[in-house]
């Protein structure tokens, strides 16, 4: 059924659909609309789920790995500040390897205060072991909902759905929203593969000696790696069940081209429009939109770089000392395979500045008189 | 009478034998009896304290019952998502418990256990209480009683401020029942917590814990160290049922606080004007906990 919904309505419409059986989740902008909408769902009996209104994230967090580690299907949504005081149980969630499902919703980090878009809360969350997919629109935010679950519980590992806020959480689209039976034949409910019982009792996460610690990292790596693979699996199916398509990496005009432009988000949309303008003058410029980002999808990013002479990176994201995080995994994925592109990095549109055709064109000229080369990062769009 | 023939405990052991714990350790006896009254039928939740070391690495455990590590500050949101999900499965059958020193419950752990406390989740929580950060090496928490010597409260610089009243704090969320407990009187122990089995809503437990290396005493003293400290008053046996009427059961012997003093020597650095002055905060408590029970200071 096509409806009229705000990203943030998209979600929770989504794991209503996903018939999730714990929430827990305390307020941010501009997260708030998810869980107030699902709070109102449960408290009208919409949606069969116990809801805990917990007293900040960190709680939110240790609440949904509980309840995962107890067999249920749990879900809350976080920013920004949210997001980075929920740190340490970042690093539990997939430790426990919970496949605990959540959204962030993209907000600039403070201080100063900001609450407008950029991607340095999630990216810098790379680290804890949660998979993470960024969404471009909103019905791809529902769609991606139900694909976390479905690969989150085959891979044991959490998801991170990602989202520009305002751009999307608070922007209205056509949505096909899913049948419930449809949904229902896609994600069967959850089968833990361990979970704490009072008839079979174990003990989770107790101190581990060198002798055992690293086997126990290994194992997340094993299923890490496995993400792309199995992700490929779920649109698969995914396809099947809905008749939409979705992949890892999304290529546009990418064949034949020359140079090429990495973005993710909401900024592709933008940048699509501009390569359609280059390639009127006969240009021969292409577009990688990056759906998942962690695990980084190496081997189909090697695919749709080989034999470009430029490849430049859209980050909407600042690691200081570093420059933009996707600039930075993208190098040392291709470091070490012969042929690949030079990679000039953008940083662009932080705390919620707008990321225009001017701004991405400013950062194509770049690539094409070749200003810049060589550098960490390249900043665009700042003022004197 | 002899004390022994009073003793009405199971003897069911929900224990392994043989635990990671120091010798004269409380924190283990609290969790015997606390299992002895709770069944298998227990889910255990454990942050970051000295039982994450007592319940034995991987892949050994000491107890019987599942049981969750979990960052030193989560344990109550850890046993409230537990609690949702076990709900959404229909089985209230089971319990659900929180057991965690007094630092993850005094200091760190303050805000999530004030939060499933006012949501008044179906949780039993746990403070086995050794009055500092001993996983760490003795460092003070606020749980330190006033005089005490730890290694961030050194030498003449003891602790100068009183323990915070952890159980004021949790009845003022107006919880079904909240109630000390102490290693040296088992029976009241498990009385207390088959009393509390059989209620729903947020239960608390703060239970008196002596710690041989962290409180500088004889390992075989620990039990007569507690029992001393509920004679000389510095802790009270007491319940409290909906944050309002308080039951406090007065000591079968009264005894001063440097007869408790004596025995530790964390304490060697109080003066004997200190300990006057201790003596004098410890009658006032007692009196108006008294007060709050609405009993009369005589026996
Ligand atoms: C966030 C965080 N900070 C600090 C620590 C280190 N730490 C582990 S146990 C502990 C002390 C625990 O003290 P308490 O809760 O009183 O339990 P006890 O060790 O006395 O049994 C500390 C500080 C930690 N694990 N996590
Ligand atoms: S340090 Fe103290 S509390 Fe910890 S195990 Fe040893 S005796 Fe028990």
């Amino acid at each position: 059924m096509k409806k009229v919904l705000m990203g943030n309505h998209a979600v929770s419409l989504g794991v209503k659909l996903a018939r999730v059986n714990v929430i827990a989740a305390y307020p941010i902008t501009p997260q708030s609309q998810i869980v107030e909408l699902l709070s109102e769902m449960c408290a009208d009996g919409e949606i069969d789920a116990e809801f805990l209104k917990v007293e900040s994230e960190h709680s939110s967090m240790a609440c949904c790995i509980g309840a995962s580690l107890a067999g249920a299907r749990a879900f809350t949504a976080t920013s920004s500040q949210g997001l980075l005081l929920m740190h340490e149980m970042l690093h539990w969630a997939a430790g426990s390897r919970t496949p605990v499902v959540m959204t962030n919703v993209n907000r600039g980090v403070s201080p100063p205060w900001t609450i407008w878009t950029d991607q340095t809360d999630s990216v810098s969350q790379r680290d804890t072991g949660w998979i993470q997919v960024y969404c471009e629109n909103n019905q791809e935010v529902i769609d991606t909902i139900l694909q976390a679950y479905w690969v989150a519980e085959k891979v044991s590992l959490p998801f991170m759905v990602v989202y520009d806020g305002f751009y999307l959480s608070h922007t209205s689209e056509p949505v096909d929203v899913p049948e419930q039976n449809i949904v229902d034949s896609f994600l069967k409910p959850y089968e833990p593969f361990y979970k704490i019982d009072v008839e079979k009792p174990h003990s989770i996460n107790s101190i581990v000696y060198p002798s055992h610690y690293m086997e126990f990292r290994h194992n997340i790596k094993k299923s890490m790696d496995s993400v792309p693979s199995i992700l490929k699996q779920c649109l698969a199916e995914f396809k099947k069940h809905f008749n939409r398509e979705y992949s890892t990496i999304e290529e546009y005009r990418n064949d034949d081209a020359e140079i090429t432009l990495i973005t993710s988000s909401t900024v592709t949309s933008t940048a699509r429009i501009l390569i359609d303008e280059f390639r009127k003058k006969g240009i021969k410029i292409g577009l990688v939109k990056l759906r998942l980002f962690n695990p980084f999808p190496h081997d189909d990013i090697l695919r749709a770089l080989k034999g470009k002479s430029k490849v430049g990176v859209i980050d909407r994201n600042y690691s200081p000392g570093n420059g933009g995080v996707f600039a930075q995994t993208l190098k040392f994925s291709i470091s070490q395979v012969a042929g690949m592109p030079e990679v000039y990095p953008f940083i662009v549109g932080l705390g919620g500045r707008d990321v225009t055709e001017e701004v991405l064109g400013e950062a194509v000229e770049i690539m094409f008189n070749g200003k810049h080369r060589g550098e960490k990062e390249i900043w665009i769009g700042l003022k004197d | 009478m002899d004390r022994t023939e009073r003793l009405n405990i199971p003897e069911t052991e929900l224990f392994h034998p043989g635990h990671y714990a120091c010798q004269g350790c409380g924190a283990p006896i609290v969790t015997r009896y606390m299992m002895k009254a709770l069944g298998k039928k227990t889910i255990i939740v454990i942050p970051a304290c000295c039982w994450s070391v007592i319940q034995g690495p991987y892949p050994y455990s000491t107890l019987k019952v599942s049981v969750v590590h979990t960052a030193f500050e989560t344990a109550a949101s850890t046993a409230s998502g537990i609690r949702s999900a076990l709900k959404t499965q229909g089985r209230n059958d089971i319990h659900v418990v929180a057991l965690a020193g007094d630092g993850g419950t005094f200091d760190i752990g303050l805000q999530a256990l004030s939060g499933a406390a006012e949501r008044n989740d179906n949780i039993i929580y746990v403070c086995y209480d050794n009055e500092a950060y001993m996983n760490t090496g003795i460092q003070r928490s606020s749980s330190t009683p006033f005089g005490a010597w730890t290694t961030t409260t050194p030498g003449s610089h003891y602790k100068d401020r009183p323990k915070k009243d952890i159980i004021q704090i949790m009845a003022a969320h107006r919880i079904p029942y909240a109630a000390t407990g102490s290693v040296a009187y088992p029976e009241d122990l498990y009385k207390k917590f088959k009393k509390a089995s059989t209620m729903t809503g947020l239960r608390f437990f703060h239970i008196f814990s002596p710690c041989p290396p962290g409180w500088k005493s004889a390992t075989d003293d620990s039990i007569k160290i507690a029992r001393y400290a509920t004679w000389s008053k510095i802790y009270p046996l007491y319940e409290v049922f909906d944050g309002e009427r308080f039951i406090v059961t007065k000591p079968e012997k009264e005894i001063p606080v440097s007869d408790y003093f004596s025995i530790q020597k964390r304490f060697s650095n109080l003066s004997e004007h200190d300990t006057a002055f201790i003596q004098q905060m410890v009658d006032e408590r007692w009196m108006s906990l008294l007060k709050l029970s609405g009993s009369s200071p005589e026996k």
